[in-house]
């Protein structure tokens, strides 16, 4: 059992500058933050590591940090311009019962992330998830798809309707005929 | 008005108008298409089964649209799911009836407001004959919405569906 | 002279009866064999995490019910713990006993529609009816307490919505004298029913660690064999004063981690989880059931991921505070969701007759799944 100040220590050494920061503020939860494209070898590390064989995801959440500036665009809809979108990774080891929480931050204009598929199968979906209502595109994921909103969602919508979970989010009028507000 | 107007001494013939015929008939055998939407299809099994017999009624889950009389829309309707329940709806042959079950399908229930991905209704997509209140709606209240229904039927004619 | 067969792709739902609600399949088979299980998911998909945004911390309860709608307690539980955690607020035992007790309750209901609909898409419908006969007894009892029959918005942040029912403690162990001889009953009915036997053994059979790197819980990973419960290993409210076993699948009719030991696990759990409430049950103390609950609820900021042991595996609730009252980002780990993910890897090889049956032993609830 390690505790988050060893696994940034045995991280920091390993990998140096991609390792970002450890924020111990937080009232419950340490977390590192890592660059998002350094992502997948530090994952394959935490995992394949004697001391730390971090083997299980719990969670993979994306997050609209909303710390953009707001603009007004043409037709009138408010719009959060730059500013980041973050992934937080919640992971667990079954056998030595250890957790530590990773966190990428992205810019919003052009979210990329390296894809953890190959290391924990079941990112799979939960990318796909992140992918789907916040737009994040996770590099190297074999079938990065829409999951829970209609595969032809966007032939329907508008640039401010892609995704919802994002805070500037909004309905489009129909789809397939459809009226979505109520 | 019953079914019956007259009956002859022996019991072997009797006289009936067509219309209450065949809706008796209707009425007493609504099969429902066996399909459970969301939390109201926990509520809706929890009627068929032993507790509150829905077999009773007459009402018996059928797994294809096309021998079905009836569709109990029983929780949430989705933009995705809309489309299918409406090409399940356009495969049920006539008469046909829909029972709305819960707020849900009524209107969108607790998700009208900020759900994205929620159909407000399923009266939008395709016509209802009851609508059921109730988050979820207790049996008994499914029951209620049932004998609506019958009763509904019992009114009808050949020249018109509805009453 | 050997058979042609021809590769084809049947389409399964989102209207089909052994579906479990409004999940689509897509098979690709040859002859009867499956080679490929694709899920489509998001007939169901609610926008839960937008309403979480939307909402109050304490307005977020009742749409928590809605995800796991079998075992609406257990979301309620998850949810309350994970913010009380981002609060830092402790409550009182009486509220810890009830909370547990409810919990346990509800997950002998929900693994009571678990196994019955198991039983029910592969041909056994005698034991649903008498499955669904035993869960209104506990739906009765619940019912007394918070008015309600299945979303119950029973266990609120820092407190219960209720105080218990005066006649509870004596309806709880009339119920759970009444359960035990019905889980004999249902050993000998379903059980070690020969047919059933034979078309769950053997089938579908998940080593554990592609259990693991899947991300499998609960029932789904402890019928690989695996003693993993968080009411043990990562104990919450007062699990830690329980004395309760873990029942894990040994390959009794076959091999370890095929449909029948996922089945059998959860029969063995209902019987643990009556333990557990026969130990609490003489035992809640005295107080006030809302003396904790906070007027105003209004975390620092934050991130916090809390993890129960529902029915199903474990559930996580991820949550991001920005200080204000409402959440900023609540994302729902539902168990289904991750453990559904794991059936294109148990189907194949298997034939049509066999993907309803995998899908039924995995017992995934779409509510929680789409959310």
């Amino acid at each position: 059992m390690k505790s988050a100040e060893e696994i940034f220590e045995m991280l920091k050494g390993e990998f140096g500058d991609s390792i970002l920061v450890l924020d111990n503020d937080t009232p419950t939860e340490p977390i590192i933050s890592v660059d998002p494209l350094q992502i997948h070898r530090v994952s394959k590390f935490l995992r394949e590591h004697p001391d730390l064989q971090l083997d299980s995801l719990m969670c993979l959440s994306g997050v609209d940090d909303a710390n953009g500036n707001k603009v007004t665009n043409a037709d009138g809809d408010e719009l959060i311009e730059g500013g980041t979108l973050s992934v937080y990774y919640n992971l667990h080891s079954v056998s030595l019962k250890h957790k530590i929480s990773l966190k990428v931050s992205t810019s919003r204009t052009e979210p990329k992330v390296e894809s953890v598929e190959n290391i924990w199968k079941s990112a799979n979906w939960h990318e796909r998830e992140a992918f789907d209502l916040l737009g994040i595109f996770f590099l190297n994921h074999p079938d990065l798809r829409r999951i829970l909103m209609p595969y032809d969602w966007d032939e329907f919508t508008t640039e401010v309707s892609r995704h919802p979970l994002r805070k500037d989010y909004k309905n489009p009028e129909f789809y397939q005929g459809m009226k979505v507000p109520y | 008005m019953g079914l019956l107007d007259k009956e002859f001494s022996d019991g072997n013939i009797v006289i009936a108008k067509v219309d209450d015929l065949f809706n008796w008939a209707r009425l007493s055998s609504v099969w429902q298409l066996g399909f459970g939407l969301a939390c109201c299809a926990i509520e809706m099994m929890a009627t068929s089964m032993s507790h509150y017999d829905f077999d009773r009624f007459g009402v018996i889950p059928r797994n294809t649209p096309r021998q079905a009389d009836a569709i109990i829309i029983s929780g949430t309707v989705t933009l995705k799911m809309a489309l299918r329940i409406k090409r399940l709806y356009e495969q049920m042959p006539e008469p046909k009836y829909i029972i709305s079950m819960g707020s849900c399908a009524n209107c969108g229930g607790p998700y009208w407001e900020h759900g994205y991905h929620v159909l407000k209704g399923i009266d939008r997509v395709i016509p209802v004959d009851v609508y059921v209140p109730g988050c979820p709606p207790r049996p008994e209240a499914l029951l209620e919405g049932l004998l609506k229904l019958q009763e509904k039927i019992r009114n009808e004619s050949l020249r018109k569906k509805s009453a | 002279m050997a058979l042609k067969t021809e590769h084809m792709v049947l389409n399964m739902g989102p209207q089909h009866p052994s579906t479990h609600g409004v999940l689509r399949l897509e098979l690709e088979i040859e002859g009867e064999l499956v080679n490929k299980v694709t899920p489509h998911l998001g007939y169901l998909h609610r926008c839960f995490e937008k309403h979480a945004e939307a909402m109050q911390y304490n307005q977020v309860v009742p749409y928590t019910d809605r995800l796991d709608y079998l075992a609406a307690i257990g979301n309620n539980f998850g949810y309350a713990l994970a913010v009380e955690k981002l609060l830092g607020i402790e409550v009182p035992e009486r509220v810890e006993y009830i909370r547990v007790i409810m919990a346990e309750l509800q997950r002998i209901a929900s693994h009571l529609v678990a196994i019955g609909s198991n039983g029910a898409d592969i041909g056994a419908l005698t034991p649903f009816l008498y499955l669904f006969r035993d869960r209104e007894h506990i739906l009765s009892i619940i019912e007394e307490t918070c008015g309600a029959r299945m979303l119950y918005n029973y266990i609120w942040v820092g407190g219960l919505s209720h105080d218990i029912h005066p006649d509870f403690v004596r309806k709880t162990k009339e119920f759970c004298n009444y359960f035990k001889p019905t889980i004999v009953e249902l050993d000998n009915l379903l059980s070690y029913n020969k047919i059933f036997i034979e078309r769950t053994a053997n089938i579908g059979v998940l080593p554990v660690d592609t259990a693991i790197n899947f991300g499998s819980s609960g029932p789904t990973l402890r019928g690989s064999g695996i003693k993993f419960d968080l009411r043990r290993d990562d104990p919450y409210s007062i699990y830690d004063r329980f004395d309760f076993e873990i029942p894990v699948g040994k390959g009794l009719m076959g091999t370890v981690g095929d449909c029948w030991d996922r089945y059998y696990v959860r029969i063995r759990e209902m019987e643990q989880s009556l333990r557990i409430i026969e130990q609490a049950i003489d035992h809640i103390p005295e107080g006030d059931v809302q003396s904790a609950i906070p007027k105003r609820i209004k975390p620092p900021k934050g991130t916090v991921y809390k993890r129960v042991e529902n029915p199903r595996g474990e559930l996580g609730y991820f949550i991001v505070s920005d200080g204000t009252v409402n959440p900023f980002r609540v994302k729902v780990r539902a168990p289904s969701f991750v453990n559904l993910e794991v059936l294109g890897e148990l189907c194949k090889g298997y034939l049509v007759a066999d993907v309803i049956a995998i899908l039924g032993s995995i017992d995934i609830v779409l509510g929680e799944v789409d959310r």
